[in-house]
């Protein structure tokens, strides 16, 4: 097995001046993992790593846990948990502190949870005998300690789309506390979702920037049992999660192509299908070697399942990539021009059909194929906008026109694509408006928006959510407690995110 | 039949003209003129004059046969026009129909739940907005009227049916502030907003506040009495003056404080308003 020295990292990470005491821990397990490479694959898969047009998204060399764990909570506070030593939970007092206590032991790609739960469905049956403010008093305590604890933007509750008391109460607290963490989505139909809700939701997303807003009509078919959306929009089953999220990226295979003719009959299906077979490997490397689901409690006590897990095969950086492939000149960009969408629909139609007839190993939730994924950019990569949206600066005149294109382009993503709109602050006074406005983008199968106040200090970066002020601090050089503001920070910055269209 | 009316803007997505997500359409025109017109180019048609030809830094704009044409493919949107136009009009001004108004207007179909008129003053336009407002209800959108209430709506009442109701501008209750502030009388706003609540038919009422250019605790007092009971179904705007637009004796006025506006904020509560919205 290939072996890395990668000492000198070691001594950065231990001596660095900008990271908490966990996030040098965190690092230096990173660093560990990396200096081993077990995976095999095939050379195409190297040669196209080495020119960056095929990524793992810093999911380590050799993945000893799932990327994103999405365990069934409700099972765990129904039966509590043998290794954890929890009966099942009969108060509030006993849901929320179970779970907490459950949070610790859920690992994913950045060591803590991805997926916190559907959380309104979980309480909303330990409410009963006590009062609103009773009620709320916990809930802040219990989301302040996600959100120092956990500390990660990339941290997921879901509520919806029924209307629940809790899902009401949580929604108050958020607007109060305003936390980065964890990510609320909001799964919404205007057929089950009471107006009243939802109203409350578009609030609350104005005061917080959470929840966003995941078309349900169409989320809820795509894997028997229900689903999640965790991290940066990962629509998941429930009870299971995804191995590993890996990613083409267009810009970097663009710069490969020597016409569109050579990229769509060459470099593509060649990357695709290296891609494809490195997937396989890690997923093997995963089940077979990792001992992961031997050694779980979560997957012994049915929390998760390994035949509930699948993997997504992501894509990045469209907007720029077909720019590149067309040669497009200044006042011509993908998202307004018709040549550079259809190329962009061409891609993803060839892509989508690559992937859709690949056998995946261990994939038996998603029908034993990848699931397709628009990845939502990380870190400072500048040049990759996130997925398939459109570039910042280049968005159509008017907002329902960005809106079609989002929806055209979000058919061919089962596993998570999503949009991100800054708003006014005025329309605090008009929540109605982005309902109206997500009711029009869900009739015509856009499948995620999400929206932040343009003059708050919660942004939203690819999906995951952190505050300006905490960006500015790491930036300044501090250290801060959400690692989050690295990301965020960095991708701040390449993708100039600051000059995203205020769109309502 | 068809009148082809002068349309200044039609804005996709609004969400300060009434409930929801609204298309807004400008008319061009009106028949006062407000000191603290916020958009002051809507005020007046073109006379040709040429001022802003010549001013026009993209050339986007020429002289064809004593009338303006303005390019939209060349012009860069800076507002020099505007800016130059000694005439409180616009030449980015196009003559459209009911009809082509509408289809601009569906394709923004499903994510608004309607549309509203303003100007400009669109009760200047009463069988367009009939014909338009037909057309937006057989698609089962909403139809708002904002208008400066100097109108008799009671001679307008096949329209009124088509519409879900009015915003209507009040902008002062004296006559004397009113004349002072737009060059007209408020005897027919006075009687408007009496005929529209009894009719049902009174979306929003609005005032806004400035320093010392009109009277809005008047106002609001005014109307209050004026609605009698009807005042706990009316929904009362608030709105602060603000100078962004405004040309002529208020450009740069100072908008009024908070604690004014909480203060009326208060009085309006206090006289029964349903509903007292503050922006």
């Amino acid at each position: 097995m290939k072996t890395i020295d990668n000492t000198r990292e070691f001594y950065d990470i231990c001596t660095a001046g900008n990271l908490t005491y966990k996030q040098k821990l965190l690092h230096l397990a990173q660093a560990a993992e990396n200096s081993i490479d077990p995976i095999e694959r095939p050379k195409e898969a190297d040669y196209f790593f080495e020119h960056g047009g095929i990524d793992y998204m810093c999911e380590g060399n050799a993945p000893y846990r799932p990327r994103y764990i999405c365990p069934d909570y409700g099972k765990l506070l129904a039966q509590g948990s043998e290794f954890l030593r929890l009966e099942p939970a009969t108060t509030l007092d006993d849901a929320l502190w179970n779970l907490a206590m459950a949070y610790d032991n859920v690992p994913s790609v950045t060591s803590r949870p991805v997926y916190v739960g559907q959380l309104d469905r979980m309480l909303d049956p330990f409410l009963d005998g006590h009062s609103d403010e009773e009620v709320k008093s916990r809930l802040r305590r219990f989301l302040n300690y996600i959100d120092r604890t956990v500390a990660s933007g990339y941290c997921h509750a879901n509520i919806g789309p029924e209307e629940t008391r809790a899902g009401r109460l949580l929604m108050e607290v958020e607007q109060a506390l305003a936390n980065a963490v964890p990510n609320f989505t909001l799964k919404y139909d205007p057929a089950v979702t009471p107006d009243g809700f939802a109203r409350l939701a578009a609030k609350t997303t104005l005061a917080c920037a959470n929840p966003a807003f995941a078309n349900d009509r169409i989320h809820r078919e795509t894997y028997p049992g229900d689903y999640t959306v965790v991290s940066c929009y990962n629509v998941l089953p429930m009870g299971g999660g995804a191995y590993c999220l890996d990613r083409l990226l267009f810009p970097r295979l663009a710069d490969m192509a020597s016409s569109v003719d050579d990229f769509m009959g060459n470099i593509l299906p060649s990357a695709t299908g290296a891609l494809l077979e490195y997937m396989n490997s890690r997923i093997k490397f995963l089940v077979e070697k990792s001992n992961f689901f031997e050694t779980s409690f979560l997957a012994k006590e049915g929390l998760i399942s390994r035949d509930r897990f699948c993997a997504m095969f992501g894509v990045a950086g469209m907007s720029e990539g077909v720019a590149k492939l067309l040669g497009l000149p200044d006042g011509r960009a993908y998202g307004t021009d018709d040549e550079a969408n259809d190329l962009a629909d061409r891609i993803m139609c060839q892509v989508y059909k690559q992937v859709l007839e690949f056998p995946a190993v261990y994939s038996e939730v998603s029908g034993n194929r990848f699931t397709l994924h628009a990845q939502a950019g990380f870190s400072d990569m500048p040049g990759v906008t996130p997925g398939v949206r459109i570039k910042v600066g280049d968005e159509p005149e008017v907002f329902y026109d960005h809106i079609r294109h989002s929806a055209r382009m979000h058919r061919f993503f089962n596993a998570g694509v999503s949009d991100i709109f800054p708003v006014e602050p005025t329309a605090k006074s008009n929540p109605d408006a982005i309902l109206d406005v997500v009711k029009g983008a869900f009739a015509v199968d856009d499948k995620y928006l999400s929206f932040y106040s343009s003059n708050g200090d919660l942004v939203r970066i690819t999906g995951f959510l952190v505050k300006r002020s905490e960006m500015e601090k790491f930036a300044r050089g501090e250290a801060v407690l959400a690692d989050t503001s690295h990301d965020g920070e960095g991708n701040w910055r390449a993708n100039d995110l600051v000059d995203r269209k205020v769109r309502l | 039949m068809s009148v082809h009316i002068p349309i200044n803007n039609i804005i996709p997505f609004s969400l300060v003209d009434g409930p929801g997500a609204r298309c807004s359409i400008f008319v061009q025109g009106c028949n006062i003129h407000c000191a603290y017109c916020h958009n002051p180019e809507t005020q007046r048609l073109c006379v040709g004059c040429g001022t802003c030809v010549r001013a026009c830094p993209a050339g986007a704009l020429r002289m064809v046969c004593g009338a303006v044409e303005w390019n939209r493919d060349t012009c860069v949107k800076c507002d020099t026009c505007i800016h130059v136009c000694p005439n409180h009009s616009s030449p980015r001004i196009l003559y459209l129909d009911a009809e082509q108004v509408f289809e601009r207007v569906r394709s923004y179909m499903p994510f608004i739940r309607g549309v509203t008129c303003s100007g400009g003053e669109c009760m200047l336009y009463p069988n367009f907005l009939s014909e338009l407002f037909g057309l937006c209800r057989g698609v089962g959108l909403g139809c708002l009227i904002d208008s400066n209430g100097t109108v008799d709506f009671a001679e307008h009442q096949g329209l009124l049916a088509l519409s879900d109701g009015v915003m209507l501008d009040l902008k002062c209750w004296d006559d004397t502030w009113f004349a002072s502030l737009t060059g007209a009388d408020g005897k027919v706003v006075r009687k408007n907003l009496e005929f529209l609540a009894d009719q049902n038919k009174l979306a929003e009422l609005r005032v806004i506040v400035t320093v010392n250019r009109n009277d809005p605790e008047a106002a609001v007092r005014g109307a209050a009495g004026a609605l009698g009971e009807r005042v706990a179904s009316t929904r009362l705007r608030l709105m602060r003056f603000r100078h962004f637009g405004v040309r002529g004796e208020m450009e740069g006025a100072p908008s009024p404080t908070d604690e004014r506006m909480d203060a009326i904020e208060g009085l309006a509560k206090s006289l029964g308003f349903g509903t007292v919205v503050v922006s």
